[in-house]
């Protein structure tokens, strides 16, 4: 009797599995339209669409992170196609009045108020940053999270940053409190409102502990951890404040006045903080950069004075403030994406960046994040168009508006600038119920090339790849049809980060979803595979790391597909190193019979590779030269 | 994704029966929906079994933690939009749609091509806000004030706005006498934007709307340096009028 259920339960599992799937299919994939185009909305059981990865956990938000009448926030009626692309001028019509004014709705006012935001990583830990406070996850199986802590201080954005114990976190709103407390601040001056960044014990986990609160004049929008490499005793926060002003009288020293009218403004520069390790409570702002000054004229308000850039053109946010700063301390260098520019910094004095470079970009509205590719010598910037609330993905926006512009960093006898090489938007047009943008990303280690897992709001997440500046290429994407059908709710993916083997991304208003990839035509299994690889400690992606792959026999192969691809190497070569790789990962340890045999093979082919790569030129050369590299040290390893 | 069900299901017949009921509610729960999720509810991880932890809410720097009930962490009572928040909203669409009027004076009145830009781009950017604010209104169910509302006789002026007078002055103006009223004009109305961010801000209570909060930022930036591309502007058309 038990059998027979038990068989049933089984059945009815393998006949649930068949329906999901013929559901699937259902999902439009006819001729060239893109998979991610017509998916059925939903809060909880959208269509959803994925091309060469894996979703393999979605979380919704815990309790406490969601307004309880109306987990899926609070919808607003789409706005209309025109004006929508800021080109065209609409009429002034107001939409409708509706019938009467409603009775006083609260829960239908801060419907942003429990927005999921940033992510950090340390451990097994995922912290998910939360315009209301954060939560930590355990990813031990990223297959299946596990909420470990729900941590409830509000202030937005919530954008967090961890170092060992640590945990950093923005504050930019008026209702933030020292104290965490959710009754906001009622008194326009107050010492009970905390605008700025907070830092927590995390040792304990389960119950962190606030150490620190380091006010500052605009709050904190953004920050970035900033490891000074000659000092182990501090590490530096780069915090981008984009808020207003407050008042002198709530914080000594603040002025939201213009450059003209107050040389002192505390526009036109970012918060330097010095977090002394020993003593992480005495955190205090060191230095209040102005690194938008024309160095010519002093003019601490030196660059983007705000508007368009001809007819037809984007109108670029004025350059007063940073929104987000990716600093990579091993290259020294630091992207600035700041409002109406794109900056390059010299951050080898963490306290006193300088400025290289600055770009301007006619189809971007807002510079707002950055990335580098691990040799520091490219640079993706986002463009927020329309601040992340807004559909910017329709078939009606131009597909160089809202997205990134990837530039190169070229050494010149002026030193370092950057140059432009091209655009990318995630290319499948989105409803106008989905706001969608350009948003934050990282890199996928593989070697060999440069990729990056991006998000996208409501419009997913696209993988591409950018070893070829000028000509980014999609590998991999998922998406979700919108939360409504008629009406908008903010939502999608804020970050989406690879950390340790899987994506991570986190969404404002559905939870937390994780995915692995799959191998296709554009990424070989011995790609992934040296991606998984890379294991770290720690990861704050707006602090970039030197990643450095292990002598491994995935990290040549995936080196020997690459060069496959571009049909750079000799098949019978590829076999030999194949064969060579195998017998090595056969050995047991170096005193093995055949050990000096394969040592030989490996360091013949090693020989080999390097003549090519003398041959070679570009990408190829660069590939060829680290295969050889990496197969001389995994026969260095036999020696051991 | 079939096969890993078969596959799944064979496994399982060999197994004796409490593992197989483990293995199976995480089967039905997790493997086929992890396997290809679309259109499917996300699964129910392990906390649907282990409660769920605690909510922590820290105290003030140096001070204990501690534990709280999900409708006190839950409770935004507080910080909700207020009437300030309303009035704010409500009286910066007329305020914005006074700008736009004297933008469309523009093409007629002015010989100059930045004067043209400058137009266009005030246009464009108070119209969009015009809209975000009308929706910020919509969605809490509050009164949008009609597009003429801030022209009609006996209309409440926002600080900073042209008086009907002021108006009629500057339509009847051309050429250069109108690019100095509208320049006056428009750095008085910008500066009157200006007041009305920080007086939200000194409003108790006020501006701790998210929307709002962000909004009202953006206003203060933004009118700030405008104000300060009108002044170099309007200099140099006063020094080419003494010439």
């Amino acid at each position: 009797m038990r059998s027979t259920v038990v068989k049933l339960f089984c059945l009815s599992a393998l006949v649930a599995c068949v329906v999901i799937e013929g559901a699937a299919q259902q999902v439009p994939a006819v001729g060239t339209i893109d998979q991610r185009v017509g998916l059925k909305a939903g809060f909880r059981d959208a269509g959803e669409a994925a091309k060469n990865m894996e979703h393999v956990a979605s979380l919704p938000k815990p309790e406490g992170f969601f307004d309880p009448t109306a987990p899926a926030g609070r919808g607003s009626p789409p706005e209309s196609q025109a004006n929508a692309n800021g080109r065209q001028n609409a009429p002034n019509t107001p939409p409708t009045n509706p019938p009467g004014p409603p009775p006083f709705d609260p829960v239908a006012s801060n419907r942003l108020g429990f927005t999921n935001s940033d992510l950090a990583f340390t451990g097994n830990h995922v912290i998910v940053g939360n315009y209301h406070g954060f939560n930590t996850y355990d990813v031990e199986r990223p297959n299946r999270p596990k909420l470990l802590a729900s941590v409830v201080c509000p202030g937005g954005q919530g954008d967090v940053s961890v170092h060992g114990n640590l945990l950093f976190m923005s504050v930019e709103q008026t209702r933030g409190r020292l104290d965490c407390g959710t009754q906001g601040v009622q008194t326009p001056v107050s010492p009970e409102r905390f605008r700025g960044i907070r830092i927590f014990d995390i040792s304990d986990v389960s119950k962190p502990k606030q150490l620190a609160a380091i006010q500052t004049c605009r709050g904190s929008h953004t920050h970035t951890l900033v490891t000074d490499l000659n000092d182990k005793s501090n590490i530096y926060v780069y915090g981008s404040g984009t808020g207003a002003v407050r008042s002198a009288e709530e914080l000594a020293e603040c002025s939201g006045k213009d450059a003209k009218e107050d040389p002192n403004t505390s526009l036109f520069s970012i918060d330097v903080i010095q977090v002394p390790l020993a003593a992480p409570q005495n955190a205090k702002i060191v230095n209040r950069p102005r690194i938008f000054m024309d160095t010519a004229s002093g003019n601490i308000a030196g660059l983007w004075q705000g508007g368009n850039h001809g007819e037809g053109t984007q109108t670029s946010r004025l350059t007063n403030q940073c929104h987000d700063i990716t600093v990579f301390p091993e290259v020294g260098l630091a992207a600035g994406a700041c409002s109406g520019n794109g900056i390059l910094l010299d951050i080898r004095d963490p306290k006193n960046p300088v400025r290289l470079d600055q770009v301007t970009d006619k189809s971007f509205a807002y510079w707002h994040s950055a990335t580098f590719n691990n040799d520091g010598t490219k640079v993706i910037f986002t463009d927020e168009w329309g601040g992340g609330g807004r559909p910017r993905c329709r078939s009606i926006d131009p597909p160089t508006w809202g997205g990134d512009a990837i530039f190169d960093v070229v050494d010149t006898k002026d030193g370092k600038t950057l140059k432009f090489a091209s655009y990318y938007k995630m290319p499948a047009p989105q409803t106008e119920q989905e706001n969608c943008v350009a948003h934050n990303g990282s890199l996928i280690p593989v070697p060999g090339r440069d990729i990056m897992v991006q998000a996208w709001y409501q419009g997913g997440l696209s993988v591409f790849d950018f070893s070829d500046t000028a000509k980014p290429v999609e590998i991999a994407f998922f998406d979700r049809g919108p939360i409504d059908a008629k009406n908008m709710h903010s939502g999608g993916f804020w970050s989406t980060y690879w950390y340790n083997g899987a994506i991570y991304g986190s969404e404002l208003t559905r939870g937390v979803d994780v995915f692995r990839l799959k191998p296709s035509e554009y990424l070989t299994q011995n790609e992934i595979d040296a991606a998984m690889l890379i294991r770290n400690e720690e990861l704050n992606t707006q602090e970039q790391k030197k990643i450095t792959w292990p002598a491994a026999s995935a990290v040549a192969l995936a080196y020997v597909d690459q060069l496959s691809r571009s049909k750079s190497i000799q098949p019978e070569r590829v076999r030999a190193l194949k064969t060579a790789l195998e017998r090595a990962d056969a050995l047991r340890s170096g005193q093995d019979r055949n050990a000096a045999t394969v040592r030989d093979q490996l360091d013949t082919l090693a020989g080999q590779f390097e003549k090519d790569a003398a041959a070679a030129d570009g990408r190829d050369a660069a590939r060829l030269r680290s295969l050889a590299e990496t197969i001389k040290a995994r026969a260095a390893r036999l020696r051991a | 994704m079939r096969a890993t069900c078969v596959s799944l299901w064979l496994t399982l017949k060999g197994q004796i029966l409490r593992v197989f009921v483990i293995v199976l509610t995480a089967a039905a729960g997790t493997s086929c929906r992890s396997a290809s999720p679309r259109g499917v509810e996300p699964h129910v991880p392990d906390q649907a079994r282990d409660a769920p932890p605690p909510i922590v809410q820290p105290g003030a720097p140096g001070e204990p933690s501690k534990v709280i009930a999900v409708d006190k962490a839950t409770d935004l009572s507080q910080v909700e939009y207020t009437g300030a928040d309303i009035k704010f909203m409500q009286g910066m669409i007329g305020h914005h749609a006074q700008a736009v009027d004297m933008v469309a004076l523009i093409p007629t009145h002015t010989n100059r091509e930045d004067m043209r830009l400058l137009g266009k781009r005030i246009d464009l950017s108070q119209q969009d806000e015009i809209k975000m604010m009308q929706r910020w209104l919509e969605v809490r169910g509050q009164q949008i004030p009609t597009p003429g509302a801030h022209r009609m006789h006996g209309a409440v002026l926002m600080p900073g706005m042209l008086t009907p007078e002021e108006m009629e002055q500057l339509a009847a103006a051309k050429g250069s006498e109108f690019d100095r009223l509208f320049l006056e004009g428009m750095i008085k109305h910008h500066g009157g934007a200006i007041a009305m961010v920080s007086d939200l801000f000194n409003t108790p209570g006020a501006g701790q709307d998210v929307e709002i909060f962000a909004f009202a930022s953006d206003v203060d930036a933004d009118q700030r340096m405008e104000i300060d591309r009108m002044g170099a502007m309007l200099n140099a058309i006063l020094k080419e009028r003494q010439q």
